[in-house]
């Protein structure tokens, strides 16, 4: 059985008939393209599929795609700047050398986004329980909570003086 | 002139950018045209043979295009290592498997497919395919499947599959010479890699006729032989591509599904078909970590000399041969590149049993030595009072050591250098004093460490073959093909720093591609035993010193200088003494593509078959906290110091230290995979099955000990697997200054910790505690 959707997609209005059994991420991936959410476990463990829904983070793989209607979904795709441009947290994540696979990097990215957006000042600690639920294999999780940390501070200072932040370790 | 360094700079990854943006497409991300879906029906026991099949439900199923029994596909058992190719037919890995089977040696084996439309109509069809077995005794540990009326797992085989024995010196002689004698039972659980990707892979007949596959792993050109060899085709008519991949960690070194894929795919008339694996399926049907059991036997001195040590080793391989023995008899020749002891002994045998089937996995064998034999050297320190790290500085072998096993001179043997920076950084005097003030009668706290050494890349043991291929482009940057392969540890951003340092130009100069191809990418064995900086760094350095001899050359001709009194530095073709500008790169390459007269295209390629290895080493030193009333296990701190020769790129270079450390943190605390009596998998998930998340690791300290090896291409050694075999054995002992009881296995999960303090204050002798 199909249903119609219309929701919101990284600010663009759209819709699709979808099976009623989809999940949100085969909706966005295989609907949509946005093969930046990634699939880590398909049942809501490793935090691989997340991403924005009306200001929450979700894990994509266990909400289904008919759930999205009518509300607003940010996906990597969504993160990344019009022009292209980077946003300072994925510039934050790439300058405190937080990427290795980059598998768990677009989930990571997105509850990184939200964890910012209500606390702009975590501590150290504070992050590694916001982010517990996106797992990561090869960093060791350490330059994450780095590059979360620099993402703050360059939050907190206007767009222009932004890149002059840069990446030294605090503990 | 200066010229900017390129090596030991923190340069970006070249790939992050991609990475961070969601960007990068990995092997599932490439939309496909009529993509065909196939799901593997998996046994559901673990030892027994199929003798019926019924599908006639499950070809009824929507959707379902072809129910695959064993019979419809080549039957010629291969090999899945990711070993290169041997020449001599006895040195083969042993072909013991079959794309699909009738055999059931695992639970969980592949004993039949199907392809169907969408991924979920295979995975609905395969509930309707009924299957009658035989079902033989299951034998969970190498003690049952070696007992004398234990069933065959492979049929004309001996259930040990593999045995070896090194030594020098009489360890009995040794041993009645020692004033103590310390034996230790220690034992380690079956770890998995988790890598964040599940393997997938796609296949289908390409337009000149070969057979193609898109996977995600990290040895490239061994896939293709593999693929070639179980399929029965020449192995020129395969061809594999690997794009992004999402982590491997030694499980992508095994040719698991591809073989498979590229079978159904035949089936099908050449129509593309993808075959990806679930979490649970990659975690219990892929392959693991051996399990391993050490028994150590130590003889010692009053003074600390140790007089011998007798390793004995009993490797668990599960079902199928895999890396086999080569993973369990590794350890032998690494006890003697560490420890000086006059009489050595290790033997070590490798059993099939019908556990998940284990293989490569980062440290190939060395976490379970080091784990053991670390727990063993820090016991024995224990045992005559010595301060654990003046101990391992008595016994540690100098620097300049020949190793006779290996057959090398470790050249720049750093161990000293980490045990004296480690415990000056760490605090070591300072926290152990502590530990004992901060102890109450229910925490308690105390910090241990651990030491290794480890060689890079295989040789003597094994092929050492590299290459490397430069195209100058007519701006004057340069594209570089590898065959060495970018699995996220970073290999590429590093190869291509060593490209642009030889040719003098800058690193954005230099420009990698994240997909590699058999057809056009050199041969390179791939990505495993820590080699491709270290191997793929010498055939780097030799294309590019003979591109800057090419580039020198041609500015010497074109402007009648003589090419002895030319350098090139940032991107210039300029006079070696005082730096005059020439002519820039990008003039100059631009000429070779359209000067009339003399455009000839500037190519080099290099590829290099490497004898020799530098020895790396380093320590780990952790601080616990224990909780005596529930066993819990809580790391405050945890370092690793590395002796790694020079770092190449020291962002990233601690980007694989810290990753490692955490991996060996939860091996020593919660990682392992569980089975039932029947041998059915009982955590392959992410929740069951421990990986830690980020609120269970401390922030990680790292220090490099750093010199420039005399041998490495760039002074570099091993730095990719060495960060995962100290830690487990420093919380291990850290748990055992804290509690003073000496726990002969991991992981040390609140059970195990518990058990054995409460055991051990019931017992007056104590000693070592098997739970
Ligand atoms: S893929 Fe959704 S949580 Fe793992
Ligand atoms: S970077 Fe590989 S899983 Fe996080």
């Amino acid at each position: 059985m199909k249903q119609l959707v219309n929701f919101t997609l990284n600010g663009e209005t759209v819709s699709c008939e979808v099976d009623v059994r989809k999940s949100l991420l085969e909706m966005l991936r295989e609907d949509f393209g946005m093969t930046g959410v990634k699939e880590g476990c398909g049942v809501g463990e490793c935090g691989a599929c997340s991403v924005i829904i009306d200001g929450q983070t979700v894990d994509s793989c266990i909400y289904l795609a008919v759930w999205i209607d009518g509300k607003q979904a940010t996906t990597i795709e969504g993160v990344t700047h019009e022009d292209g441009t980077l946003d300072p947290i994925q510039a934050s994540f790439i300058d405190a050398g937080a990427v290795q696979c980059g598998f768990c990097i677009p989930g990571m990215i997105l509850s990184s986004k939200q964890l910012l957006a209500h606390n702009p000042s975590p501590t150290r600690g504070e992050i590694r329980r916001e982010l517990s639920g996106n797992m990561c294999r090869c960093t060791g999780y350490q330059k994450i909570v780095d590059a979360v940390q620099l993402a703050a501070k360059r939050l907190d200072v206007e767009p222009h003086a932004r890149a002059a932040i840069p990446f030294t370790i605090e503990k | 002139m200066d010229k900017k360094k390129i090596i030991g700079q923190a340069e970006q990854r070249w790939d992050a950018i991609a990475k961070v943006k969601g960007q990068a497409s990995y092997t599932g991300d490439f939309p496909i045209r009529n993509l065909l879906h196939a799901k593997i029906l998996r046994a559901t026991i673990a030892h027994g043979y199929v003798k019926h099949y019924d599908i006639t439900e499950a070809e009824k199923m929507p959707g379902v295009v072809k129910v695959v029994l064993p019979e419809d596909i080549p039957a010629t058992p291969y090999a899945t290592a990711g070993h290169p190719w041997n020449l001599t037919p006895e040195k083969r890995d042993i072909e013991d498997r079959n794309m699909l089977t009738r055999h059931v040696r695992v639970y969980g084996d592949d004993i039949a497919a199907i392809i169907a439309k969408t991924e979920f109509q295979a995975q609905k069809a395969l509930a309707k395919i009924k299957v009658d077995y035989d079902v033989y005794p299951v034998y969970l540990t190498p003690e049952a499947a070696m007992a004398p009326d234990a069933k065959q797992i492979h049929e004309g085989h001996d259930n040990v599959l593999g045995r070896s024995k090194v030594g020098y010196g009489d360890v009995e002689q040794g041993f009645n010479e020692a004033d103590f004698i310390v034996k230790r039972h220690l034992s380690t659980p079956v770890q998995q890699h988790l890598h964040l990707e599940n393997q997938i892979a796609v296949a289908y007949q390409s337009d000149d006729q070969r057979w193609f596959c898109l996977s995600s792993t990290q040895i490239p050109h061994i896939c293709r032989r593999i693929i070639a060899q179980a399929n029965g085709l020449p192995w020129s008519q395969v061809r594999v591509k690997k794009p992004f991949i999402g982590g491997g960690f030694g499980n992508k070194q095994d040719v698991i599904i591809e073989p498979l894929t590229v079978a159904l795919s035949r089936l099908m008339g050449g129509k593309p078909v993808q075959l990806a694996l679930t979490r649970e399926e990659s975690i219990a049907y892929t392959r693991t970590r051996h399990a391993i059991d050490f028994d150590f036997k130590i003889g010692v001195m009053k003074d600390g000399r140790m007089t011998a040590i007798d390793c004995d080793v009993v490797s668990n391989q599960g079902g199928y041969a895999s890396h086999g023995h080569a993973v369990g008899g590794k350890g032998g020749t690494f006890i003697n590149a560490l420890y000086r002891a006059d009489n050595l002994r290790f033997t070590a045998k490798t059993v099939y049993t019908n556990i998940g089937t284990a293989g490569a996995m980062r440290g190939y064998g060395m976490p379970q030595l080091v784990y053991a034999l670390e727990c063993a050297i820090d016991d024995v320190a224990t045992q005559i009072g010595m301060d654990p790290i003046q101990f391992r500085q008595l016994n540690h072998q100098p620097d300049g050591y020949y190793n006779q096993f290996g057959k090398t001179k470790q050249r720049d043997f750093r161990i000293e250098d980490c045990l004296v920076k480690g415990r000056e950084a760490f605090n070591w005097d300072q926290k152990l004093a502590q530990a004992q003030q901060k102890t109450t009668s229910t925490k308690k706290y105390g910090v241990g460490m651990a030491a290794f050494a480890f060689g890079t890349a295989v040789w003597p043991f094994g092929l050492e073959v590299a290459g490397a291929h430069l195209i100058a482009l007519p701006d004057g940057t340069f594209k570089l093909h590898i065959g060495a392969t970018e699995i996220g540890q970073g290999a590429d951003t590093a190869l291509s720093q060593m490209a642009a340092d030889t040719l003098g130009v800058s690193f954005e100069a230099i420009i990698r591609d994240s997909m590699t191809d058999t057809d056009t990418d050199p041969f390179d064995t791939g990505a495993y035993a820590s080699r491709q900086s270290y191997v793929g760094g010498y055939a780097v350095k030799a294309a590019a010193e003979k591109m800057k001899q090419k580039l020198i050359e041609r500015a010497a001709t074109t402007y009648d200088i003589r090419p002895e009194f030319l350098d090139i530095v940032a991107n210039q073709v300029v006079y070696a003494t005082d730096g005059d500008l020439v002519v820039t790169v990008k003039d100059l390459v631009m000429a070779s593509y359209y000067d009339l007269a003399t455009a000839k295209a500037l190519e080099t390629h290099a590829s290099v078959n490497i004898h020799n290895n530098s020895y790396a080493s380093g320590c780990s030193l952790a601080e616990v906290e224990v909780d005596v009333a529930t066993g819990q296990v809580t790391l405050l701190s945890l370092m690793n110091v590395h002796d790694s020769g020079k770092i190449i790129n020291p962002l990233l270079a601690s980007g694989q230290v810290e990753g490692a450390m955490a991996m060996s943190a939860a091996y020593g605390l919660n990682e392992g995979l569980v089975y039932s009596a029947e041998g059915r998998p009982l955590n392959n998930n992410m929740l069951d099955y421990k990986l830690p998340t980020m609120m269970d690791l401390p922030d990680l300290d790292k220090v490099f000990v750093e010199t420039v090896d005399p041998l490495g291409p760039y002074g570099n050694k091993a730095l990719g697997e060495t960060p995962t075999c100290s830690p487990a054995p420093a919380i291990r002992n850290a748990v055992k200054n804290a509690i003073g009881v000496e726990i002969g296995k991991i992981p040390l999960t609140p059970e195990v910790v518990y058990q054995a303090y409460h055991q051990a204050q019931a017992t007056v002798e104590g000693g070592i505690a098997d739970v």
